[in-house]
């Protein structure tokens, strides 16, 4: 940094000794938690490019780490807040905004257009009527799954959630695990649970549960248990003793079948050796037809704090992310999908699947469980989930801990 | 002015030295308690606006499950986080000797008190590792399945328990052996001609001379029992759901974790584990200024 800082000096002082009209840049900070190599990457390419189109800007990237990012942002936004920073949108936004931490973006929506070009997330930016933040990507959830294991044991590809079950029965006999994860970051099982309560009981009753407007002791809401009960007896055994990462080499390893995850995990299947050739994707199996299908896609935004000392440039780099083109650009490098309707999608198979898949989506999209929800009630939940996972035979004691929490959060 | 100085400078000078550190203890221990204290009355995100509830976080308190899991992990934790004490003893009689090497091998046993908490933590993260761990692979060969520590909510605590009992053993160790050090080889000598040796030896003669090592070793170990807490977070995060949580980790996840808004919940559970350390030391100074005034 010191060292950046000199050598910018340095080039200042040699551009006024040859160009005495060279113009004052004006500093943009940014924070943000992009720090595995293809994020940052990514953004790093997004800032130059800003860059050479507004050259009388700076952009001062600031790069935390992921999981610290998560607490920081409350002390930084409340002490020493930049100009840009990113978060995650929907219940996650909603303290926020409720402390007045951040900057109404709602110009930025209208004097650009972009309540056409990001309607699809609209809903979720928007609170008191206002937009908050401009959402730059988003991904799939669904089950990926080892080609070759299902070949192995001569496993159809399900569609329904009968048949998934009925291959797990295959999959037991060959020793593989049918499900895998690792759930002692405890988000994933958010995953799974949101995938059966969508399949079981459709996407306005998981908005409603998340809302808190309905019991958790609400036989629905058993209904979704009861499906999971199926597979827990095909789940990996010691899921609460590791995380993400840990469950991918069982897939690529073939000792389990199929992992409930998003798409930023298909980075980690093909540097753990797979190819488009073994490694899978299939939507979340049907559980009742007459529910429509929806899907899980949680999506990814920039802000402006309250505290920005730099508003007018902030506004120019919100309204720069959130351009078609720049989207398609960002998209490419993260491997993920675009939210603007303008922009186009990378040929990635998976990344095809994904755009096919929410693009066609007549129930609805969920962000996800951690997202939907409250934090509170969202680590209660994700709690219960593990625990049910592990203990089967607590559900009673699980649902009425869960809502005496729904009790206390919503007031 | 200069009068008043040369009159009472005896009795100023002392706190002219002691005021840095006075004014630093004031700043970052004792204003900070009673800011807790203040904050524990009330609702607040760490964010908004605070709302006074009163006495409403203590009460809720007696009815949140998760905080009886977390006070009775802090019990288990203090009763088996003593047995660090007979554990050094052990260890430091047994490398009181002379025999060639012996500096190296203190040196090793000494090793664990060295390393840093959190890579203690991953070592026996890996230790107890399902399907590639020496603890699981060690169970897996006698019994035929192996047993995840980490993932099973009736152990994990006594995992996480032995993996900080190794540092502790070791710090006890250094405190006994330089007690050791101390013992008078007189008195040692007077008991032998007596004909006392073994238990007895160590019990009337040793152990008493070893008092102030002893008293140091326990309070040491009370209070690294009741604020563990890099352990519980570097293996488990207090899982799995919460089973091995401990009071100082409930208060970070309620107040400050991902998920943690409400810091005047966790201001009200550092309250509870402040009082509860205040009994303990409370009856350490207690004990202490017994000592030194009987003298």
């Amino acid at each position: 940094m010191v060292h950046k800082l000199t050598g910018a000096f340095a080039l200042g002082a040699a551009l006024m000794l040859s160009t005495a009209a060279f113009a004052q840049q004006r500093v943009l900070t940014f924070t943000t938690d992009n720090n595995d190599p293809a994020p940052k990457a990514a953004w790093e390419q997004l800032v130059a490019d800003f860059e050479a189109e507004n050259p009388d800007i700076d952009v001062q990237m600031n790069i935390m780490d992921r999981e610290g990012y998560k607490t920081a942002i409350r002390n930084f936004l409340t002490t020493d807040p930049p100009d840009v920073a990113n978060w995650y949108p929907a219940n996650r936004m909603k303290p926020f905004v409720d402390a007045g931490l951040f900057l109404d973006i709602s110009d930025v929506y209208t004097e650009n257009g972009l309540d056409k070009q990001l309607a699809s997330t609209m809903p979720i930016v928007t609170q008191d009527g206002k937009q908050w933040m401009i959402p730059y990507t988003y991904y799939q959830w669904g089950i990926y799954y080892n080609k070759s294991v299902y070949e192995q044991v001569g496993a159809t590809v399900p569609t329904t959630w009968d048949e998934f079950i009925a291959n797990c029965e295959k999959f037991k006999a060959a020793g593989i695990d049918c499900l895998t994860t690792g759930s002692s970051q405890l988000w994933p099982t958010a995953g799974i649970f949101d995938y059966l309560n969508l399949r079981t009981n459709g996407y306005e009753f998981h908005k409603a549960l998340t809302n808190g407007e309905i019991p958790w002791t609400d036989d629905r809401v058993r209904a979704t248990f009861a499906e999971w009960a199926k597979v827990v007896p095909y789940t990996t055994a010691n899921h609460a003793a590791i995380d993400w990462q840990d469950a991918v080499p069982l897939i690529v390893q073939g000792k389990a079948a199929n992992y409930v995850m998003g798409n930023f995990a298909v980075a980690a299947f093909k540097e753990g050796g797979m190819t488009n050739d073994t490694l899978g994707f299939l939507p979340f199996p049907t559980i009742n037809p007459d529910v429509p299908r929806a899907e899980e896609a949680p999506t990814d935004a920039v802000f402006i704090p309250a505290g920005a000392k730099n508003v007018p440039d902030a506004k120019k780099f919100m309204a720069f992310v959130a351009r078609a083109d720049v989207q398609t650009k960002l998209n490419e490098a993260l491997g993920q999908l675009p939210v603007n309707s303008g922009s186009k999608v990378g040929d990635d198979p998976f990344l095809q699947a994904g755009f096919q898949l929410l693009s066609t989506t007549p129930g609805g999209i969920a962000q996800f469980f951690d997202r939907d929800a409250p934090a509170e009630m969202a680590k209660a939940g994700m709690e219960g989930f593990q625990q049910f996972m592990i203990q089967p035979d607590q559900l009673d004691a699980i649902l009425t801990r869960l809502e005496q929490v729904r009790g206390q959060v919503y007031k | 002015m200069s009068t008043y100085w040369k009159a009472n400078q005896r009795r100023l000078a002392p706190w002219l030295f002691l005021a840095p550190g006075l004014l630093m203890f004031a700043v970052y221990v004792i204003i900070p308690i009673f800011q807790s204290m203040w904050i524990s009355f009330y609702d607040w995100d760490g964010l908004g606006e605070a709302t006074w509830v009163g006495t409403a976080n203590y009460a809720e308190m007696s009815s949140d499950p998760n905080m009886v899991t977390s006070f009775k992990n802090n019990i288990i934790w203090l009763a088996l986080y003593l047995l660090a004490v007979p554990a050094g003893l052990f260890i430091a009689i047994f490398l009181n000797q002379t025999v060639t090497g012996i500096r190296l091998y203190k040196s090793l046993f000494f090793f664990p008190f060295v390393i840093s908490q959190v890579v203690v933590g991953l070592i026996f993260s890996w230790f107890y590792a399902p399907g590639f761990g020496l603890f699981y692979k060690v169970i897996e060969f006698f019994t035929g399945t192996g047993v995840a520590i980490l993932a099973d909510p009736d152990l994990v605590t006594y995992g996480i328990i032995a993996a900080g009992l190794w540092p502790q053993i070791a710090y006890v160790m250094i405190l006994y052996l330089t007690g050791l050090n101390n013992v008078s080889p007189d008195q040692v000598e007077a008991a032998r001609l007596d004909g006392a040796k073994g238990w007895r030896m160590l019990w009337y003669v040793i152990l008493p001379q070893l008092r102030p090592a002893t008293f140091i070793a326990v309070v040491v170990t009370v209070i690294g029992a009741l604020r563990s807490f890099d352990l519980v977070s570097i293996m488990t995060a207090g899982g799995p759901f919460g089973s091995s949580r401990v009071l100082s980790y409930y208060m970070y996840e309620t107040a400050l974790s991902e998920y943690g808004y409400r810091m005047g919940y966790g201001a009200a559970i550092a309250v509870v584990l402040f009082a509860i350390m205040m009994v303990f030391i409370s009856g350490f100074i207690w004990k202490m200024w017994r000592d030194e005034t009987e003298r």
